[in-house]
């Protein structure tokens, strides 16, 4: 199969009290086996949310989404936990490592939810780092790290599992520009090796390095481009166009 | 597990200050309970040390003045025992196994230079069982039938007085005199008295004939089967009192006519106020556990929201709730356990230490006249209670660590990771 994820007529609102807030109206969104894809958006657009379904940390209420052929909707927790567990990476802007414990340990904790022996998450997790250039830096604490550095292990703590997918929610929204470009670089490098990346942000250097953006407005796609010849070409407008 | 066990300790261990501020109220529980339990078990223990010295279920009888005219006969009569009585109660009170007149006289007991005044009692064979005395085999035997039957004239010493009389010798065979008459000794009790001084014990055919003409005398002592509860002694002690009260020709309702001193029925009296003592002493203590509880419950859930993150984190990364929940309610039990144990130790290092140095106290106490009366005697609890602790500190920690392993459950991971 092809397609890795298949979205159609995804709705989701979000209940406050005083009125239900509508944040996705009606998405269609089809990415392939490897693709290397952003989500731009003004604050508020939806962007997060659509990539928290992505990632099965959200429910929605309407529509159906297919992760890799599987109909994901109405999951137990249990078997939410399993598909994350076996099929998505996550990169969190806020980096999200366990503060007490070290490089090597937050990189390996994804294997202990596999059920690997320690010994054995322990020398995969060294491998992960070593390819993250972080050997030496195994058994420091996250807050002896600098922000790339610790966005660094947080890739590398997703890759272990062998994900099919990552998803990184502003991955470089607390970096400086240097630390951004190596940043993308190894989320660009992990793209090559044919997992599918999609990557949320507000930053257009970042949307920039990859190869097809979604533009959301106001829970919809307002259009997508496509990189020809390294240049980003408008393709789509079809939920402007139906109004 | 071991898996499991390695991630609980490690987070333990990188939190050791909450770890072991959760665990010291669970120790202090414990500690509080194991406490209060030896002290319960002490008192009880002190009590049951004194009774069970004499047999629990013997009555004494004795005759008084009647207070109420009776049948044509005056009040203030003083009442008094024949042996026609003793074999009545024999015979007619179905509840009556070992049965034993006494007859007392104060006199002097003899044997050569050596002389002291002493309870003279006279005594039928059965005493000896009713009483418990102890009569080591080279102490020679208690007054039996035959001697009842010839009126013979032999005595069975306490030790106190042989030992006073016969400093460095055997006093059996030696005869020894009371008042002008000689008695051959024939026994010696070993046994410590309650209370009361020493005592010496003749035939009680003897005794009657020689210090008593008119065979008129004032205890009967015997022994009930069969009255367990105090319903049922209460209603003995009424139907006895009626068939007496026939007997002697008094009012039936004369309380001054016939004293009736059921020791069973107080012996069910004090173990009712013990089992109620335990009750309560258990139940303290178990409520002061709860506290404990409550304080490990509320700590675990305090750290469930300080680790919300973490949690959601772990969610995130594909964590099942199972194994959140797991590893919470794990890590509760393990904290409770471990300092329940700590508490556990202490609380019985207390009680030992406290029973080793009271038995040092009671051994290095000269033997006195005095009663040994005591108490409280080992103030301890029974290894039985480590497994009972056992189950109650995993139930405990289980309990504890529910209410917040469910909320650890309900993290959302999205929202948890938005918290700074």
């Amino acid at each position: 199969m092809r397609r890795m994820i298949e979205i159609r007529q995804l709705h989701k609102s979000y209940h406050t009290e005083a009125l239900p807030l509508h944040v996705l109206k009606g998405i269609d969104l089809h990415i392939d086996k490897g693709e290397y894809v952003s989500i731009m958006g003004a604050s508020g657009s939806g962007k997060s949310t659509l990539l928290n379904i992505i990632g099965i940390l959200d429910t929605y209420d309407a529509g159906d989404y297919y992760l890799n052929g599987s109909l994901i909707k109405d999951l137990s927790e249990t078997q939410a936990a399993r598909y994350r567990n076996e099929m998505i990476g996550f990169v969190f802007q806020s980096f999200n490592l366990i503060n007490f414990k070290n490089a090597l340990e937050n990189v390996a904790l994804p294997l202990y939810y596999k059920k690997v022996s320690r010994k054995k998450r322990n020398i995969i997790a060294m491998e992960h780092l070593d390819k993250m250039g972080l050997k030496d830096w195994a058994h420091h604490l996250p807050n002896e790290l600098s922000g790339g550095q610790k966005q660094r292990v947080a890739i590398a703590r997703a890759m272990i599992s062998n994900p099919k997918i990552i998803l990184a929610d502003e991955p470089t929204g607390a970096l400086d520009s240097n630390t951004t470009i190596e940043v993308m670089e190894v989320l660009t490098n992990l793209n090559k090796e044919g997992i599918t990346t999609i990557i949320v942000t507000h930053e257009k250097s970042v949307s920039d390095a990859t190869n097809r953006i979604i533009h959301l407005k106001d829970g919809m796609i307002e259009y997508e481009t496509n990189k020809a010849n390294g240049v980003h070409v408008t393709t789509t407008n079809l939920n402007y166009q139906s109004l | 597990m071991i898996d499991l066990l390695q991630e609980i300790f490690e987070t333990l261990k990188k939190n050791k200050m909450r770890t072991t501020l959760t665990g010291l109220s669970v120790s202090w529980g414990i500690f509080i309970l194991i406490i209060l339990l030896g002290a319960g078990n002490g008192l009880k223990n002190g009590v049951m040390q004194n009774f069970s010295s004499r047999a629990v279920n013997r009555i004494n009888l004795y005759p008084g003045r009647t207070s109420i005219p009776h049948k044509g006969l005056k009040s203030d009569r003083q009442l008094s025992f024949t042996t026609e009585e003793v074999d009545f109660i024999k015979d007619e009170v179905s509840e009556s196994r070992l049965i034993t007149a006494r007859l007392n006289n104060t006199m002097n007991v003899t044997y050569g230079n050596e002389y002291g005044s002493y309870e003279i009692r006279g005594v039928m064979p059965n005493y000896s069982h009713i009483e418990k005395l102890t009569i080591r085999p080279e102490d020679g035997r208690f007054i039996n039938n035959l001697d009842m039957k010839e009126y013979n004239k032999v005595i069975v010493l306490d030790k106190k007085i042989a030992d006073l009389l016969f400093p460095g010798e055997s006093a059996i065979g030696k005869t020894v005199k009371l008042g002008s008459l000689m008695f051959k000794v024939v026994g010696i009790n070993s046994r410590k008295e309650d209370w009361g001084g020493p005592k010496a014990y003749i035939p009680f055919t003897t005794s009657q004939s020689i210090f008593n003409p008119n065979g008129k005398f004032y205890n009967i002592v015997f022994t009930v089967d069969g009255l367990n509860t105090k319903e049922a002694n209460d209603k003995f002690n009424e139907t006895l009192r009626t068939m007496m009260s026939r007997r002697l020709n008094f009012n039936p309702n004369d309380e001054q006519a016939l004293w009736i001193n059921n020791a069973q029925s107080e012996y069910i009296e004090t173990m009712n106020i013990f089992n109620g003592i335990t009750l309560f002493v258990t139940i303290v203590g178990i409520l002061t556990l709860i506290a404990g509880i409550v304080g490990v419950s509320n700590i675990m859930l305090v750290s469930v929201k300080e680790r919300t993150r973490e949690i959601g984190i772990r969610k995130a990364i594909g964590a099942k709730p199972s194994s959140i929940l797991k590893t919470i309610i794990l890590e509760s039990i393990i904290i409770t356990t471990l300092f329940g144990y700590i508490g556990l130790m202490m609380g019985i290092g207390l009680t030992e230490i406290i029973n080793f140095f009271m038995e040092q106290a009671a051994s290095a106490q000269p033997v006195s006249d005095e009663p040994q009366m005591s108490v409280f005697t080992n103030p301890t609890v029974e290894v039985g209670y480590a497994v009972f602790a056992t189950i109650v500190l995993i139930v405990s920690g289980v309990l504890a660590g529910y209410l917040p392993a469910r909320k650890a459950v309900k993290v959302k991971p999205i929202e948890a990771m938005r918290q700074e």
